[in-house]
């Protein structure tokens, strides 16, 4: 075991469309998390923060960026980038450094101010650039991918619209209890049949928006928690940033082809899989001793792919274990309790850090009416664009 | 005044009617085949690293799943504001020899509902779009149950 570090302080700004900087938010949710944990900004020995890459220099490089907002204290800074696993890596970041003595308090912060309507590549002719290229020559948009798995589903595993519509009648209804959650109404199955089709076969319901949206993490060494007066913290137990192995063979976001298997045999288990075994090795726990579950839900599908890939059934059984309400509130290991993506829309570096801040609420037992009981041990997981793996564990 | 036909990436693709295919590269040290081409190093990590050649693709495949877009993407992809959008299906083929997918735009024509995951498919040549001095070329894929 590599070693676990306390988690002092999690605090979010609401997510939403509000139109100001994403400073304003990571700000809000740092200031949050500092409450939450009742440590002074000024004794923060290194801040880290989770890069958005809009406005020129990406994020205004974020740990910057942040450190100055809450007025220059000195602090060590690190900024990462990792799109949708920026927010673990930052989490990973500040963990090595208080696993390594280099620092016994440390902040990090995500936030974004998301973009209308689909995402696209930064400007100019990048003929060299996977994420230009799609869009170019194909029009490839982020749902295109979405449909993709959606469709293959059906065809290998008979996941039915209905399965994917049941994902989001579950996580809406959950996040209509979460006051950070942007969408706070509980969708129907017919208001998701509803919707317009986007990416055959998926609907407007079934894909998650962009927002905007900051979370923030107090993390410190289980020495400091105690001297702290905290002698029972949430503890993170794993922080899996795992790369995918040769060959891939999932078509994945945002590539126009799969590595080819015809030298050198696929690996038994794809990216996703790995990122989630990666994280339990570490942890030293298995799927059976998980409370609860955050997934990326991208698109509704792609929460039951995340049931197999976290091992929580068998390959091509999630949408049974959907129907059978496993995965919801109640349930033996509720899914998506925050709402999910379903419920927040994605603020890119902001979310891997808000499905932490999830964990820590449900394991101190303090998520009033979306509360998963005995709560012990979560999984947070999530795919960064170009070969980004990103799961952590807590502990209570 | 007639448009130039230019490919709209260089290098991926080539021949008319029958004789188009897609182009990849081969390592000459492990065999490994690479699409969109590798030109300067072999990604297989426990290769050794070889010369990497030009290889043409399987000219079919079967459909490892589809979708479309009904919804017009932001640029770069070029489209004229003036005209109504119509969608187009994408497909990711699996191309049996060379153990890989490829994502591509369905022929004109050609919806989801014509499609189904499993079917053979073939490449074949496509425009992407003109303007006033070039017509960009591309690949379409089209179940090989269509005629031209
Ligand atoms: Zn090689």
């Amino acid at each position: 075991m590599t070693g676990e570090v306390a988690v002092l302080g999690a605090g979010m700004h609401p997510w939403g469309k509000w139109g100001r900087s994403f400073v304003e938010y990571g700000a809000v949710a740092a200031r949050a998390a500092l409450a939450d944990a009742g440590v002074d900004w000024r004794d923060i020995d290194s801040i880290v923060g989770a890069d958005t890459v809009r406005g020129g220099y990406p994020g205004y490089v974020a740990g910057a960026t942040f450190a100055k907002a809450l007025g220059w204290q000195g602090a060590r800074v690190t900024s990462v980038y990792a799109a949708c696993a920026s927010g673990a890596q930052a989490v990973g970041a500040a963990r090595a450094q208080i696993l390594a003595g280099l620092a016994d308090v440390v902040l990090v912060v995500g936030a974004d101010s998301a973009p209308k309507g689909f995402f696209r590549p930064a400007g100019g002719d990048r003929a060299d650039d996977p994420d230009w290229l799609r869009f170019r020559i194909l029009g490839a948009t982020n749902p295109t991918y979405f449909g993709l798995y959606a469709r293959r589903r059906m065809a290998v595993h008979g996941d039915t619209p209905e399965d994917f519509a049941r994902v989001k009648v579950k996580n809406s209804a959950l996040g209509a209890l979460n006051p950070y959650a942007r969408y706070r109404k509980r969708v129907s199955a017919e208001e998701v049949a509803a919707s317009a089709v986007v990416a055959d076969p998926l609907r407007l319901l079934d894909i998650c928006a962009t927002s905007d949206g900051g979370a923030a993490l107090v993390l410190a060494s289980i020495e400091f928690a105690r001297r702290h007066g905290v002698a029972e913290p949430v503890r993170i137990r794993a922080v899996s940033t795992v790369t995918p192995r040769y060959p891939a063979t999932v078509l994945d976001l945002p590539d126009i082809a799969t590595d080819s298997a015809v030298a050198v045999a696929p690996p038994d288990e794809t990216f996703r899989a790995s990122i989630a075994r990666a994280a339990y090795e570490e942890a030293g726990v298995g799927p059976e001793d998980l409370s609860l579950a955050e997934v990326y839900d991208l698109s509704t599908a792609l929460e039951l792919q995340w049931y197999e890939d976290l091992g929580l059934c068998g390959e091509g059984e999630a949408a049974k274990l959907l129907r059978d309400g496993v995965t919801a509130l109640g349930g033996r290991i509720p899914v998506n309790v925050s709402g999910g993506l379903a419920s927040f829309g994605e603020a890119v570096p902001a979310q891997a850090i808000a499905q932490v801040c999830e964990l820590v609420r449900q394991l101190r037992g303090e998520a009033t009416d979306r509360q998963v009981e005995g709560a012990r041990v979560g999984i947070s997981a999530n795919q960064g664009l170009f070969g980004h793996g990103s799961a952590v564990i807590a502990v209570r | 005044m007639t448009r130039s036909r230019t490919p709209v990436v260089a290098g991926w693709f080539t021949g008319e009617g029958d004789g188009f295919r897609l182009l990849g590269t081969r390592c000459s040290a492990c065999a490994s085949v690479f699409f969109p081409r590798e030109d300067a190093f072999c990604r297989n990590p426990g290769c050794p690293g070889g010369e990497l050649c030009e290889v043409p693709l399987s000219r079919r495949g079967r459909v490892w799943s589809y979708t479309d877009g009904r919804y017009r993407p932001p640029s770069p992809y070029v489209t004229d504001p003036e005209l109504p959008w119509v969608p187009y299906a994408l497909i990711a083929v699996e191309l049996a020899a060379e153990r890989l997918v490829v994502l591509g735009q369905a022929v004109p024509g050609v919806s989801v509902a014509d499609l189904a995951v499993g079917m053979e498919v073939e490449v074949v040549p496509g425009v992407l779009n003109e303007d006033a001095e070039t017509t960009w070329t591309t690949w379409h894929w089209r179940p090989t149950g269509v005629g031209a």
